[in-house]
């Protein structure tokens, strides 16, 4: 049982985003029937006419999205990750990314947050789907503090993006003052003996792996892989060259994941011992966290596979 | 095939009776989709109870008739429905969503046999349906399918692409059900896209077209049994209410898929009794 504040990280990005909206005209927001799930209530009270609900219509949730930055607008286009991603990939490749234009996707209640629903509402596709496609950021914040940096981030860069968010309770793991820059990767903690690399929601996890591993006398680093294109290759490459091992717990498939993407940087550069978790096929209906655990991502599951890495 | 159907008039306390199980399954388990399996059971129920031609000891009989859930968030209501007629145990139901339960908060087919295809991100069900709507006048099958949409599902345009292919390959074997409820997730219907009118929209897609009280079982079954071969898809939009037959959920947006407290739970099963 956690017994820190875990906190709903949706309600930082309707915060943030509420605040620069009031600062900047020019930020919208459209939806596709999904208000309450993308918290954006608030926003519809300040502002009726700058929220757009297309209602169920992704395809037409994205391609709005798209006139909306032509037009000059910067619309934030707040959708489930996984109909977003998966149900308007084609409006994400051709009207935002090779268009350039300037929509920020905000994929709401990603991974398995939606546990019980099934596998059609886990969204353990949406990076593997996402990241061939060069010229789109991609940021998964670890906690609430994150999400506000990215959602302002974002909103200040002229890029088309991709920001993950999951609707599970995380506790904040990061200060009050971080500031968020694309294209790092944040060390959490130092070690030397093989580094747990993770984002999202397993950063908290990774973190306490660590903690028990030291209590083994094994020293983890941990990695919050938060921006996952542009990805930061040579902190990657400074985990596989000091430590020797890496271990990637994403809450993905294992295909095609942050994991993934550290993969292809270490075999390129620094071959070194890997083992990558996630998800390997379509989950069993269950809660969230039961989820995770069930895969072997349970901070015990995050030790042990740590342990067998460096048999 | 030679499952017993049951006359018109003895549908109301079928029904009456599956919306008291999907209530309680809905209450034990802590989450379900509540308004829309109230209006889209008496639909469901004239369909599994009167009309369709099915055997649940032999759910991949190819000779059945094909019905395909489209609106998957409401899979309390279709495994109410297959419980109630003999898929599986109704007690079954009590594993709703639980840890590695066949039932998931979306129907599955490849985890419950007698559903057709797994179905929850919405406007898949109408493409799907003209596939085997498609297939069975290929092989000159008898066999029907039928698929119920939400109005709300309407929204997307996989369903307009579908509605101009059925036309175009004169599909008259295949029956589009939209549970017209008037509400979708957030907000009324009318409110986020407008679907007026929708049956001449359908017409003018080259559909039949039908306007029922989707609660009035009698008309749902005369309808749905009508003889084929004018060479038109044919679609009926059932007028429904939300939460229909509890009075504090009935026709109120903010109960798609809230939950109601076990004394609620109480209320709503002697409201239907
Ligand atoms: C592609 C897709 N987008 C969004 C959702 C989320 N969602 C689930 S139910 C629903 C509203 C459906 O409204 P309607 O079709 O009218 O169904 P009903 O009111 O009968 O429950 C939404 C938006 C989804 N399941 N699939």
């Amino acid at each position: 049982m956690d017994t820190r504040e875990l906190h709903d990280c949706r309600n930082a990005f309707a915060e943030t985003l509420e605040a620069l909206a009031d600062q900047d005209a020019n930020i919208v927001t459209v939806v596709n029937d999904s208000i309450g799930s993308s918290k954006l209530g608030g926003f519809r009270s300040k502002w009726p006419q700058r929220l757009v609900n297309v209602g169920i219509a992704e395809q037409t949730l994205v391609g709005v999205g798209a006139g909306l930055a032509n037009a000059g607008m910067i619309p934030f286009v707040c959708a489930a990750s996984c109909f977003l991603t998966g149900r308007a990939l084609e409006q994400i490749k051709a009207d935002v990314v090779y268009s350039n234009a300037n929509v920020k996707l905000c994929g709401m209640s990603s991974g398995v947050a939606y546990g019980e629903l099934g596998p059609t509402h886990h969204s353990i596709e949406d990076l593997a789907w996402t990241r061939p496609l060069a010229g789109l950021d991609i940021f998964v914040p670890a906690d609430d503090v994150e999400t506000a940096a990215i959602i302002r981030h974002v909103a200040t860069n002229d890029r088309p993006a991709f920001v993950r968010l999951s609707r599970m309770g995380v506790p904040s793991l990061l200060p009050e003052d971080y500031q968020f820059e694309p294209g790092k990767a944040v060390t959490l903690r130092e070690g030397n003996d093989i580094s747990l690399l993770a984002c999202g929601v397993t950063v908290c996890r990774a973190l306490d792996a660590a903690e028990r591993l030291a209590e083994q006398g094994i020293r983890a680093r941990v990695v919050n892989v938060s921006s996952i294109s542009p990805l930061d290759q040579q902190t990657i490459i400074d985990c596989a060259r000091d430590t020797g091992h890496i271990l990637t717990i994403e809450e993905h498939s294992v295909r095609g994941g942050m994991g993934s993407a550290v993969a292809e940087v270490v075999v390129e550069n620094t071959p070194c011992r890997m083992k990558l978790l996630g998800f390997p096929e379509f989950a069993p209906t269950g809660s969230p966290e039961w989820l995770l655990d069930h895969v072997g991502m349970s901070v015990e599951g995050i030790v042990d596979a740590a342990q067998a890495l460096l048999k | 095939m030679t499952r017993q159907k049951l006359a018109t008039d003895e549908l109301p306390r079928k029904c009456r009776e599956m919306r008291r199980t999907i209530v309680k399954t809905i209450g034990d388990a802590n989450m379900g989709h509540i308004g829309g399996d109230l209006s889209v059971i008496d639909i469901l129920g004239t369909l599994y109870f009167h009309v369709l031609d099915i055997d649940p000891q032999q759910p991949r009989s190819p000779q059945r008739d094909r019905f395909i859930l489209s609106k998957g968030h409401c899979a309390v209501a279709l495994y109410t429905v297959m419980a109630h007629a003999g898929y599986f145990p109704i007690e079954e139901l009590s594993s709703f969503i639980q840890p590695h339960s066949r039932l998931n908060g979306h129907p599955c087919n490849m985890k419950v046999a007698g559903v057709e295809t797994s179905t929850g991100p919405l406007g898949h069900g109408l493409p799907v349906a003209v596939g085997a709507a498609t297939g069975a006048k290929l092989k000159s099958e008898a066999w029907r399918v039928f698929v119920v949409v939400g109005d709300g599902e309407l929204q997307e345009g996989s369903n307009w692409e579908a509605a101009m292919t059925a036309a175009h390959g004169d599909l008259d074997n295949l029956t589009l059900i939209v549970d017209r409820n008037r509400l979708q997730q957030g907000d009324r219907t009318q409110d986020v896209t407008s679907m007026d009118p929708l049956a001449e929209r359908f017409r003018a897609f080259g559909w039949e077209a039908f306007e029922i009280d989707g609660h009035d079982h009698a008309a749902l079954a005369e309808l749905l049994e009508r003889p084929r071969g004018s060479g038109l898809p044919r679609c009926i939009i059932a007028n429904t209410f939300k939460g229909k037959g509890v009075s504090f959920i009935e026709d109120r947006v903010e109960w798609h898929h809230k939950v109601p407290t076990a004394e609620q739970v109480q209320q709503a099963l002697s409201e239907l009794e």
